[in-house]
């Protein structure tokens, strides 16, 4: 099937820019330390702050993490690649330009394959990339009133800080497609440990290229460019506003102007924020400070044999040595920690199938309820494990089980104590069992006939107003072997 | 200072007891105070440090702990070298105030070895300039003729080596202005190759041609002073890796069998003074009678060599005075009433006009549409520069010629046409695009001024520049005529 398009008269074509903090100690070209919540200016050295006479000394760290990208995304890792200067003036870029890659950058080419749409409707599509390069964040202006009165102050902690600009193709079709390939892309980053990719803050951020085309057309629409997407919610929200947006003005015969917009979430619509008449001229050139950038083959293949199992290759081993399904092992496979959190269970409990179940359904659920991933929640491989072998041994049931996960994310424990505390033990005491499989027997009789005449399926029937008698805490085993002595004797 | 002759005198003195650091470092001080009203050459004078590391130095040299040949001498820094505590102005308003808290890796060696900074020397602003009178502080003069400049941009660093004040100073050499400033006044001055010396604490000019180097009476004084400042710099991503070479030590004073060729296009410039060609001339009979050989080489491409330093140098010099924007350091304009008007007004109140003239060039030369015409040619151009000089050197040792095309002009000269000012560097761009060593050493006089003989050689040889220098050094006496005024 083809992945949904989201305009019917336009084709939409969009292709996204992300910048990825790399997860390096230090800065890109100076000693200074990448920190969290420092005061400000407190993370800075004479290079970041750019006193006379400094010189940028490049970090072989945030290369190699570089390397991990362009590998982990099928790019060919450029043995020879040069930093250039992207010269303008700002108040909190210290050089007055930005080091940065331009015609030669580290990694091109690649692609990622992306999973669009749920379930049945999923499909997969390629996302071509066109380059992974490297370079430096700016500082940080601030225009707190409370803080600066009318003047604007300058942190620049962040001055320096190791960015991945990743550029795809425009191959995107709709903003379904956009969010599905940044979502794979964070995975990916953060299953080779080359970003915490933490859009809160502001460790990947996404800028849109985006134009409208008739269906069918072979030359692109004049695109405009959307800065600053913070969020998948933006980015989606951004798109659907700047297609409505094109799609205006190419119903009423109005030409789209080339532009850098921005996206006001409280309009909900996009708006200019500069023509490209008047786009800067960054005058790129080769910075003379630094040595075009030399990586050896020697150097790529060790970073190679670094690698973890990427997440494609693991989904395919899942689906092998689990038998698994394409669409349950790519589940498990979105991020490196719940990956490593199934197959931690699976080998605590002994079985692949019904662990997978349990974390597809209700573990995922429990999560995106609370907007949260699997490393940052209380709930551990053994627990999970512990609960499906507590239900599987009919020491509680399904349901009872399946009401504890939301708690064990939450908050942890061990699920045997939880079922002792709660009383949430099936009850298998054979006494108060037969009386309740006696009751039902007894005013069921038509239905217990037409299992005696081989209707199967009217013993579930008979099975849930047992269970509806016990309150959901009958062992189904249980009472499935107490009803069929009571009804074939 | 005029008393001892040489660094080696120098430290003969000092390991005798016939003088002390502090003794040295004192009559320095005292000689710049005198002079300065005259020469103009120092941007600021260190009186108490530097009297009380030149008595560190007298301790250690008491308990047997002297660091080599440079411990207690008396030297000078280029104002665009940083040095910790210390104000850097590079002789532009726009860095007023800005005191570093860092120190140059040239400055940190040169300290370890012993010597003792007494002050900063006079520059054009930035580096940018041949004479020495595009400084916010005023023109230095020529101690050999006081209406005359010294060259530049290093002026005040060759001034105050020639006057006697200091054995030993430090310069940078961008397009020539080491060599330029030591053939004007009259000493030696090396522009090692590119990224022997690192540039940490160097305040940018243009970074692909900058390089530290050092004035002195001798080619011996500049072999222990370049010596110590080798060698590879972990802060520095273009210093080279190779350790530093001994250089005073291969001083032998033989030059037979070596191979100089002479450069057809350098004596053939146009507006050449003959006085001048005549002297190199004469310099390399000199050399041929001890025994090298010469013969003519050519460099095919010297004629395009100034146009392509001014397109790499301005654009590179556009691009890193971006950082002089009135926002962290340095100057600020006053009561600016938005972001854009304290750029302008602050960069405009606070850089000359030789600065400014080239950001707008630079900047001009790296703008969409004229990159590939301009900046992109210039490269290629400057790769051909390159393979003349790898080819040449394929067939000599080193080469010779003159430093400069004419003697010391008079200030004022040149200041209104630019363009006649940029040809002072025609002899001496191409070694900075090649990044190849050039020393200057004094060979003769014109009207009673100073003529400069340039040595260029191969990458990492400045042993062989400095032992041919040193030679010719053995057998003539033009470097050790002092300026009539200042004996």
């Amino acid at each position: 099937m083809t992945t949904p398009t989201s305009h019917p008269d336009y084709e939409v074509v969009i292709g996204l820019e992300v910048h990825a903090q790399l997860r390096t100690r230090s800065k890109l070209f100076s000693p200074a330390p990448v920190s969290y919540g420092e005061e400000p200016n407190h993370s800075v050295h004479p290079v970041c702050l750019a006193l006379p006479g400094v010189l940028p000394v490049l970090n072989r760290e945030a290369v190699k993490l570089a390397i991990r990208a362009g590998l982990a995304t099928h790019g060919e890792v450029r043995g020879h690649s040069v930093f250039a200067r992207k010269n303008y003036f700002y108040p909190d870029l210290p050089k007055g330009y930005q080091i940065s890659q331009f015609e030669e950058p580290v990694i091109e080419g690649g692609w990622l394959d992306v999973v669009v749409g749920e379930g049945k409707n999923a499909a997969t599509k390629r996302v071509n990339l066109t380059r992974i390069h490297m370079e430096e964040d700016a500082g940080k202006s601030i225009h707190d009133a409370a803080i600066a009165g009318d003047a604007t102050h300058v942190d620049l902690n962040r001055a320096g800080v190791p960015l991945l600009e990743i550029v795809s193709e425009p191959d995107m079709r709709s903003p379904a497609e956009a969010v599905a390939y940044l979502r794979t892309l964070r995975a990916v980053l953060r299953y080779i440990d080359v970003s915490d990719a933490d859009m809160e803050l502001g460790h990947f951020r996404c800028d849109a290229n985006l134009s409208l085309r008739p269906h069918g057309a072979s030359e692109y629409g004049t695109r405009t460019e959307l800065k600053n997407l913070n969020s998948f919610r933006s980015v989606e929200a951004a798109l659907e506003a700047e297609i409505e947006r094109q799609a205006d003005l190419l119903d009423d015969d109005e030409p789209v102007v080339q532009a850098t917009m921005a996206y006001d979430p409280n309009s909900g619509r996009t708006r200019v924020l500069r023509l490209k008449e008047n786009a800067d001229d960054y005058r790129y050139f080769p910075d003379p400070d630094l040595v075009p950038l030399q990586i050896s083959a020697d150097e790529i293949e060790a970073v190679r044999a670094a690698l973890p199992e990427l997440a494609d290759a693991r989904c395919e081993r899942f689906q092998r040595e689990y038998d698994l399904s394409e669409y349950d092992a790519r589940g498990l496979t979105v991020s490196r920690p719940l990956a490593d959190f199934f197959e931690t269970a699976a080998k605590v409990h002994g079985q692949a199938k019904p662990v997978a179940n349990w974390i597809l359904r209700d573990v995922l659920r429990a999560l995106r309820d609370r907007d949260a991933e699997i490393e940052d929640t209380a709930i551990t491989p053994e627990a999970l494990a512990n609960l499906v072998d507590a239900v599987e041994s009919g020491k509680t049931t399904a349901k009872s089980a399946r009401g504890l996960v939301p708690e064990l994310v939450a908050e942890g424990g061990d699920p045997l104590v939880w079922i002792r505390e709660r009383g949430l033990e099936a009850v298998s005491d054979t006494g108060v069992l037969e009386a309740a499989v006696d009751a039902v027997i007894a005013e069921n009789a038509e239905d217990v006939e037409r299992v005696r005449a081989g209707e199967t399926k009217v013993l579930n029937f008979l099975m849930g107003q047992v269970m509806k008698r016990t309150g959901g805490k009958a062992s189904p085993q249980v009472v499935r072997e107490l009803l069929q002595a009571r009804i074939q004797s | 200072m005029a008393a001892y002759t040489s660094l080696r005198a120098l430290r003969a003195a000092l390991e005798s007891g016939d003088t002390t650091s502090v003794a040295l470092v004192q009559a320095s001080l005292e000689r710049a105070e005198t002079l300065e009203p005259q020469l103009r050459a120092f941007v600021w004078l260190r009186k108490e440090g530097a009297l009380a590391d030149a008595a560190a130095s007298d301790a250690r040299r008491a308990q047997g702990a002297v660091r080599g040949p440079l411990d207690g001498i008396p030297v000078a820094l280029k104002d665009n070298l940083v040095k910790r505590g210390e104000r850097t102005t590079c002789c532009s308003r726009i860095l007023e105030g800005f005191v570093s808290p860092y120190d140059a890796t040239a400055v940190e060696r040169l300290e370890a070895a012993g010597a003792v900074v007494i002050g900063a020397t006079n520059l054009d602003e930035f580096a940018m300039g041949s004479s020495t009178e595009q400084s916010c502080q005023g023109a230095t003069r020529n101690p050999w003729d006081l209406e005359r400049a010294p060259g530049g941009s290093s002026g005040g660093s060759a001034a105050v080596v020639a006057a006697g004040i200091v054995p030993l100073a430090l310069g940078s050499d961008t397009g020539g202005s080491i060599r330029q400033p030591a053939a004007l006044c009259g000493v030696v001055g090396i522009k090692p190759t590119y990224g022997r010396v690192s540039r940490w604490g160097l305040v940018a000019f243009a970074s692909s041609l900058d390089q530290i180097g050092v004035f002195a009476r001798s080619a011996e004084d500049a072999a222990f002073g370049l010596e110590c400042l080798c060698g590879h710099d972990p802060r520095d991503s273009t210093s080279l890796p190779e350790p530093a070479p001994d250089l005073s030590g291969r001083l032998d004073g033989d030059v037979s069998g070596l191979v100089i060729g002479l450069p057809d296009e350098y004596f053939a410039t146009e507006g050449a003074d003959p006085a001048v060609l005549d002297a190199v001339r004469t310099a390399v009979g000199e050399l041929e009678a001890a025994g090298a050989k010469v013969r003519p080489v050519s460099l095919p491409h010297t004629s395009y060599a100034v146009a392509t330093y001014y397109l790499i140098a301005t654009a590179e010099a556009s691009s890193n005075l971006a950082r002089y924007d009135g926002v962290r350091y340095g100057y600020r304009a006053d009561q600016v009433e938005s972001l854009t008007d304290l750029y302008f007004r602050s960069r405009s109140e606070g850089f000359g006009a030789e600065v400014k003239r080239r950001i707008v060039l630079g900047t001009y030369v790296l703008s969409a549409g004229y990159y590939e015409a301009y900046y992109k040619k210039a490269q290629q151009v400057r790769t051909l520069l390159r393979r003349d000089f790898e080819a040449a050197f394929e067939g000599c040792d080193l080469l010779a010629t003159p430093t400069t095309p004419e003697v010391a002009f008079p200030i004022g000269a040149k200041t209104d046409d630019p363009l006649t000012m940029y040809l002072s560097d025609v002899y001496t761009v191409s070694a900075n695009l090649a990044g190849v060593p050039g020393v200057s050493l004094p060979c003769g006089f014109a009207e009673g001024l100073p003529i400069g003989l340039q040595l260029l050689g191969p990458a990492l040889d400045e042993a062989t520049l400095l032992r041919a220098a040193d030679a010719f050094q053995r057998r003539t006496d033009h470097h050790t005529a002092t300026p009539p005024e200042f004996p």
